[in-house]
């Protein structure tokens, strides 16, 4: 009874000084705002990133040409992958299929019909590699690539795109000056942010080096998947240990390539998630120490002002604790409003300002963290000034003027 | 008349002294007073301005400490208590009421008539506030805030915040100081309402024709009980009619 007779008054009295009232919340606002902004933010880029991941196809290790550990000045003098690189790993216990990659981005054309996709040159295991289907005609095979045979397997979305709603099985495609029949076209997988594993045309890699690479020697990338029953690290030290030595590197050199597994990608998002979580740490940190400080102040203020309606409540029988509680309800109540105005706006910014190509995504634990620090900082910030009101002297605050 | 002075005081003070330090010059507001009050009494307390009438009324109402002497209502000393135990004390025993009313602002005079019902945990005080402001008068203006009140009106919220708790003694400091006189004597009636149902009440007054209304008119002059003056019934009777 006592309680809502309380929140009753707070809230009259807030309603009775809005401005102040909203000023005072203001720093709660902009600090729970971007605590739920920054972690909104960091969880979108983190299931961005492990959603790509876990597309990539399982227990897959990539071979990249360059080290990031090497500045990119340097880089020109590390040695290209090459075929004979991608041929070398096949010799290491566990590795299933191997696939050289190379890439390009030149448009695609049916007829009128033109857009840009991936354009991947790779060997008949990559769909294997990265777990994808084929929802009609078939994958080329290893005839094909040994053939340089000019056939292309299609994403769904570019099949979309160049043929509409007709079949494209058998039609054939120009991509630069070459033309390529559609043997196959894959099963949706979903799109992914960047990179969008639907819109993407498969060649034999033979043919991709020879007719679209101007025979270039160097790869992109090689894939591989690892049997399953197999650990990734030992695979990797011994892909990294016969590259070292196919690019003839010494003891001191830096590896002048990079391998990377699906694991360390998973480490990767989290150490960004961490990241952002420390970020938002220290931002919303401040904000909420300057909110709360703010909520501190106009209590002091506030307990001043009603210095004469405690002395009247003490007068008529309100303990300490009765007067405690009232001004810690009323500092809770003006942070937790000013928490559930910030949670409103720091939704609505993780939804609406959009960072690259992802958005944020906000989760119901969220908002119980950003309420619940509310709750604290009006309880940690308002309890000196209750304190003091509850110390008061009866006479005096009734001689108040 | 003697059926009260057979009975246990409810209210017992004795060699009550309170000091003030006036910077470097003591003034003593209370000088050893000893008064007892008996159940169902109306005293007036009245001297001149700064003689010590407020003091002795914040003391009698555990609102004030005191330097010397003993204090003892309804049997509790009061003492040697301290705090919350004396909260309690103001909240169960005492119902004072003020020259100025002291109402809260913002809230309705029903609220304002509850709020000590709410610091005592009472099952249903919204009904005893209601019941409390219709003993007064108020029946019609539960729902007025302090600032839609007339004075008069809002020293009947006062009156029923001090009753509602069915105190031990009403203590009023000047309760029609601020009121014009035909009000104040609205106000004195509501008074004397209460008195005559049994509750005891003590009243500080200027006026001696407001003293000549109580049983009993306590006078005070230097922090000191000069003289105590007993009203007899018909007496008091026949003022109020020439009154
Ligand atoms: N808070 C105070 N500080 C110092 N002196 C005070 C204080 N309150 C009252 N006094 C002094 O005590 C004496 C009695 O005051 P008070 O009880 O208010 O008188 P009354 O109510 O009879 O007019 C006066 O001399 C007054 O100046
Ligand atoms: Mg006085």
């Amino acid at each position: 009874m006592l309680f809502w007779t309380t929140i009753k008054i707070a809230l009259r009295s807030m309603l009775a000084n809005k401005l102040r009232a909203i000023l005072t919340m203001l720093g709660m606002i902009i600090g729970v705002a971007a605590v739920i902004a920054m972690l909104a933010l960091g969880n979108g880029a983190k299931s961005r990133i492990l959603g790509w991941v876990s597309r990539m196809g399982k227990n897959t290790i990539t071979i990249f040409p360059h080290n990031p550990k090497i500045p990119p000045v340097l880089n020109g003098a590390a040695e290209p992958l090459t075929l004979g690189d991608a041929h070398a790993m096949l010799s290491i216990p566990g590795v299933k299929y191997v696939s050289p990659v190379v890439t390009s981005g030149d448009p695609v054309k049916w007829g009128t019909n033109e857009t840009y996709c991936n354009i991947i040159g790779c060997a008949s295991t990559y769909i294997i590699i990265h777990d994808f289907q084929v929802q009609s005609g078939h994958m080329f095979n290893d005839f094909d690539t040994r053939d340089r045979a000019s056939v292309a397997v299609i994403g769904p979305e570019t099949a979309t795109r160049l043929f509409g709603s007709q079949d494209p099985l058998g039609h054939t495609i120009t991509i630069s000056t070459e033309r390529f029949q559609v043997v196959g076209v894959l099963v949706p997988k979903g799109r992914h942010g960047w990179f969008d594993p639907d819109n993407q045309v498969l060649l034999p890699y033979t043919t991709a080096m020879t007719k679209l690479m101007g025979r270039a020697v160097a790869l992109n990338h090689i894939d591989m998947q690892v049997d399953h029953a197999v650990d990734l690290t030992p695979v990797q030290n011994k892909a990294e240990e016969i590259l070292r030595i196919r690019h003839s590197l010494i003891k001191g050199d830096e590896d002048d390539f990079w391998i990377s597994n699906q694991l360390q990608v998973i480490q990767m998002a989290n150490n960004i998630g961490g990241a952002f979580t420390m970020f938002l740490g220290s931002v919303a940190g401040i904000s909420l120490l300057v909110g709360g400080i703010g909520i501190m102040n106009i209590m002091l203020v506030t307990v001043t002002e009603r210095t004469r309606e405690i002395g009247i409540r003490k007068a008529i029988g309100a303990r300490r604790r009765d007067i405690l509680r009232q001004f810690l309800i009323e500092s809770v109540l003006v942070s937790l409003m000013g928490g559930l105005i910030g949670v409103a706006v720091g939704v609505v910014a993780a939804h609406y300002v959009k960072f690259r190509n992802f958005s944020g995504q906000v989760e119901p634990h969220m908002v119980i963290l950003a309420l619940s620090i509310s709750a604290a900082i009006g309880i940690f910030f308002g309890y000196y000034p209750a304190r003091r009101a509850a110390g008061l002297n009866p006479i005096e605050a009734l001689r108040y003027e | 008349m003697v059926e009260l002075k057979n009975k246990s005081a409810l209210l017992e003070i004795r060699g009550m002294v309170k000091r003030y330090m006036l910077g470097e010059t003591e003034v003593l507001a209370l000088n050893k007073v000893d008064l007892s009050i008996q159940e169902g009494d109306m005293v007036a307390i009245t001297g001149p301005s700064g003689s010590g009438k407020s003091t002795l009324m914040n003391i009698l109402g555990c609102l004030d400490d005191f330097d010397a002497g003993t204090y003892v209502i309804s049997g509790e000393d009061v003492s040697k208590l301290t705090g919350d135990k004396l909260a309690d004390i103001r909240n169960r025993l005492i119902g004072f009421v003020f020259q100025n009313f002291n109402l809260l602002p913002r809230l309705s005079a029903l609220e304002n008539v509850e709020l000590p019902l709410l610091y005592s945990a009472h099952k249903d005080a919204k009904a005893a506030a209601r019941k409390a402001l219709e003993a007064v008068g108020l029946a019609d203006r539960m729902h007025h805030e302090p600032t839609q009140l007339s004075g008069g009106q809002r020293q009947r919220v006062a009156i029923a915040r001090a009753i509602v708790t069915n105190p031990a003694i009403i203590l009023a400091d000047e309760p029609t100081g601020n009121l014009d006189s035909r009000v104040g004597k609205e106000i004195l009636d509501v008074f004397h309402k209460i008195n005559d149902q049994g509750r005891t009440i003590v009243i500080v007054t200027h006026d001696s024709n407001v003293a000549r209304h109580c049983r009993r008119e306590v006078q005070i002059r230097d922090g000191q009980i000069v003289d105590i003056i007993e009203h007899n019934r018909s007496a008091r009777q026949l003022v109020a009619q020439a009154g």
